[in-house]
């Protein structure tokens, strides 16, 4: 439900708006209150959405608006260019130490972030990779950690080293270096306990940790959930223990996620995984530019804005548009739309990408693309002079025409039928074409209908 | 690209140390530091609520009240409105006495919540609290899933000094739970206190999964005082609000516990659930020793609100945004 807002809002605040051109600053202040409310609902921090949303508007005053995008849709492409710049514009990978050495990597956050189960997703991930980790059983103060540790790592099937929970946890840490060494693992993960970061005596054992040994990543665990609170957590963790990346967790739910941009606004530091699920292999690289949607929450219409972008023809577009104000649409216009379709990733894949129209599930039953391909292969069958001029067509073209496209007769006078009908109603409705150049983009614009499948 | 980066970045820590020279401490510095009540005075009220994980909608919600107040009752300073602002959140907060009726009687408590909340921790603390208060507690270990999760609930029944019934790992919770109760009956227990495994509440077959669990306490135990606690984590934002909804439509919520209050986070998520699902607060936890879970304080709540000293904190740390590797 939160999912669909944004887009509806912009559809509303842009509905009396059909200019086109540059955006005016009254465009992207309008635009933008709604994506600095989007934001907000999406738990980024005040202060970067402040921040953020001025620089957007800096940026979006006086940009021209593009072909097939209205200036909501211009606004909201930049928000999200924006966005995804910030987060990264690709996905990083843990670096290793070189040659032979061991990788030492320490885990750290607040309480319940998914620190422990985290870790054991990560060493499944570095088995794959070939590597031989070993987890660390660094928590010597929540019940029963040191046993979940081990429990996971049984499943992993990779090494646990635990000293109980009467040792330093420094100590510990530079025991499972030997330890790791005599038995020939080259990454060790620390997985420590939760803390505040508030914490003074709790920080000081981490930087303990980092002090005894060399630390090549510490990656600090997060909560996507978590709300404005995420700036002070991310700061004070990479201001005490220098945090190197970010991993994100419990994303298998509907958290728009916002403090991922928070985190990465304070901190700079890439965000490397992110957490899907309960079980050990849920653990999925981050893609910023999923991420950026995420918050948004624009569904995929930023994809589709990409597509109409890249696919669509302009000139051909306007020409057809015309025709269609005139009433002049013909057959050859039909095969020219479905080809633009095509381009497109197909009816159903569009579909799927307009706001409202994900959550359909029947959109597979509603469009059938055979049935598509059957009346492509019926215009085919025409002659040039019959696709331009439908009135040729008499029984004797017709049954040619049924023949040549492998369909009974009936389907080619309903498809006939049904073109002429969709004619007369372009012709009575000249406005839904011409007048509202900003969503006369969408090749399939009012064709027919869904009377053709 | 890279420049306009740059930009963001510099732009954000030029805004923060602003923010820091403005804001001295809290509700106090935002009533005195404005003399009278205009637009910058509730775009800064908003600031404070917003940070403070209300939420939009009930941020709004707050400010278009103060503003009818103002005009109905002509307040004119600062002053005055954080008095009226102040009451209407604790009103709205207020828990009554009656509301923990469930500790003196025989009771059935339902923990429920997202992973990673505290349930189990909490649980442990309840116990303990209950324990003190010379009630017979019995706990059941209902969360079979999680790694460990039933020798960290033993660990606790250790430290409360209180029975527990448990199940393998693996087996069904629902189970564990009939166990539960026929033993929380055959042992005239007051008190039978339910951990469950967490769950986001978007998984339907593990909503499932509770909402069966809550119906065998219904049939089994229905002379029980049924008290079906969600657990949210203070630290959480806007979707703690469909945490509570949903995890409510499997178990009538009669109250919260908000945990990790020890934090900097304000928990603000909370008023909005009140005021939109009239769900109240019943405890916080503060820390991580069995004596860490209070009866919820309004007072203290919305006092910890307003008071936004971590703000400047964080504030005074931008110089460390490390512009250079992003």
């Amino acid at each position: 439900m939160a999912f669909e807002s944004l887009t509806d809002k912009l559809q509303n605040v842009f509905k009396s708006l059909r200019s086109k051109g540059r955006l005016t600053e009254e465009d992207v202040k309008s635009a933008l209150k709604e994506v600095k409310m989007a934001l907000l609902e999406a738990d980024v921090n005040f202060k970067v959405v402040k921040q953020f949303v001025k620089a957007v508007e800096e940026r979006a005053i006086g940009q021209d608006v593009l072909t097939g995008l209205n200036p909501g849709q211009m606004v909201v492409k930049i928000v999200n260019e924006e966005m995804i710049s910030l987060m990264g514009s690709e996905t990083t990978e843990i670096t290793f130490a070189p040659g032979k050495a061991i990788t030492v990597i320490m885990m750290c956050g607040l309480q319940g972030a998914g620190k422990t189960t985290t870790t054991a997703k990560i060493a499944g991930k570095l088995k794959l990779k070939g590597k031989k980790p070993l987890l660390v059983a660094c928590d010597i103060y929540r019940p029963a950690a040191i046993k979940q540790l081990q429990i996971n790592g049984e499943k992993q099937e990779v090494d646990v080293f635990a000293m109980g929970d009467n040792n330093k946890v420094s100590d510990i840490a530079k025991a499972s270096i030997a330890h790791a060494e005599k038995n020939g693992h080259n990454v060790v993960i620390l997985d420590t306990a939760g803390r505040l970061h508030v914490d003074e005596d709790m920080m000081a054992e981490l930087q303990e940790i980092k002090q005894v040994l060399t630390v090549h990543q510490t990656l600090l665990v997060v909560d996507a959930m978590t709300g404005q609170d995420a700036v002070n957590v991310a700061k004070e963790f990479d201001e005490k223990v220098s945090i190197d990346g970010v991993v994100l967790t419990k994303m298998d739910g509907d958290t728009r996620g916002g403090a991922a941009l928070s985190i990465k606004a304070v901190t700079g530091k890439p965000i490397l995984y992110v957490g899907m699920g309960e079980k050990l292999s849920d653990l999925e690289q981050f893609y910023p530019d999923r991420m950026a949607n995420r918050i948004l929450g624009m569904g995929d219409i930023l994809t589709l804005i990409e597509k109409v972008q890249v696919d669509i023809d302009e000139e051909k577009e306007r020409e057809m548009a015309s025709r269609m104000k005139k009433g002049k649409f013909d057959f050859n216009d039909y095969l020219e739309s479905m080809k633009q379709m095509k381009k497109m990733g197909g009816l159903s894949s569009i579909m799927g990408m307009l706001p409202g129209m994900g959550k359909m599930k029947d959109i597979e039953s509603m469009v059938d693309e055979k049935q598509l391909a059957r009346m492509e292969a019926i215009v085919l069958s025409m002659t040039p002079a019959e696709r331009e001029n439908p009135k040729l067509l008499n029984p004797s073209r017709k049954h040619r025409i049924a023949k040549g496209a492998g369909v009974d007769i009936a389907v080619v006078n309903r498809f006939i039928k049904q073109f002429e009908q969709s004619q007369k109603m372009m012709k009575q409705m000249p406005g839904m074409f011409g007048g509202k150049k900003g969503r006369g983009g969408f090749p399939m614009g009012g064709f027919g209908g869904r009377k053709f499948f | 690209m890279s420049e306009e980066k740059l930009g963001f970045f510099a732009r954000l820590k030029k805004g923060l140390t602003k923010t820091r020279n403005n804001i001295v401490s809290g509700l106090d510095a935002l009533f005195s530091g404005f003399s009278k009540i205009d637009d910058d005075f509730y775009e800064e009220l908003e600031e404070i609520l917003i940070m403070g994980d209300l939420g939009v909608r009930a941020t709004e919600n707050i400010i278009d009240e103060m503003k009818e107040r103002v005009k109905k009752d002509h307040i004119k300073e600062p002053a005055q409105l954080k008095e009226v602002l102040i009451e209407s959140i604790k009103e709205q907060m207020q828990v009554t006495e009656a509301e923990y009726a469930f500790e003196k009687e025989q009771s059935v408590v339902f923990v429920i919540g997202v992973n990673g909340v505290g349930k189990t921790t909490t649980v442990g603390k309840l116990a303990g609290k209950l324990k003190n208060e010379n009630r017979k507690v019995l706990m059941a270990a209902a969360d079979t899933f999680r790694a460990a999760a039933g020798e960290q609930l033993t660990e606790w029944a250790h430290r409360a000094g209180c029975d527990l019934i448990q199940g393998a790992e693996g087996a069904d919770p629902a189970s564990v739970i009939f166990d539960a109760v026929s033993a929380a009956k055959a042992r005239n227990v007051d008190v039978l206190l339910c951990d469950t495994a967490g769950r986001l509440h978007n998984k339907k077959n593990l909503m499932e999964e509770l909402r069966k669990m809550n119906r065998i306490i219904d049939r089994e135990f229905p002379n029980a005082h049924r008290e079906n606690l969600v657990v949210l984590d203070a630290t959480t934002g806007q979707n703690a609000l469909q945490q509570a909804r949903e995890f409510g439509e499997v178990a009538d919520l009669t109250g919260i516990i908000l945990t990790k209050m020890d934090g900097t986070a304000k928990g603000g998520i909370a008023v909005a659930i009140q005021s939109e699902l009239k769900i109240p607060v019943k405890y916080i936890g503060v820390g991580e020793t069995i004596d860490d879970l209070q009866k919820f304080d309004s007072n203290a709540f919305v006092n910890a609100l307003f008071d936004v000293k971590q703000s400047e904190e964080m504030d005074d740390g931008t110089e460390n945004v490390n512009i250079g590797e992003i």
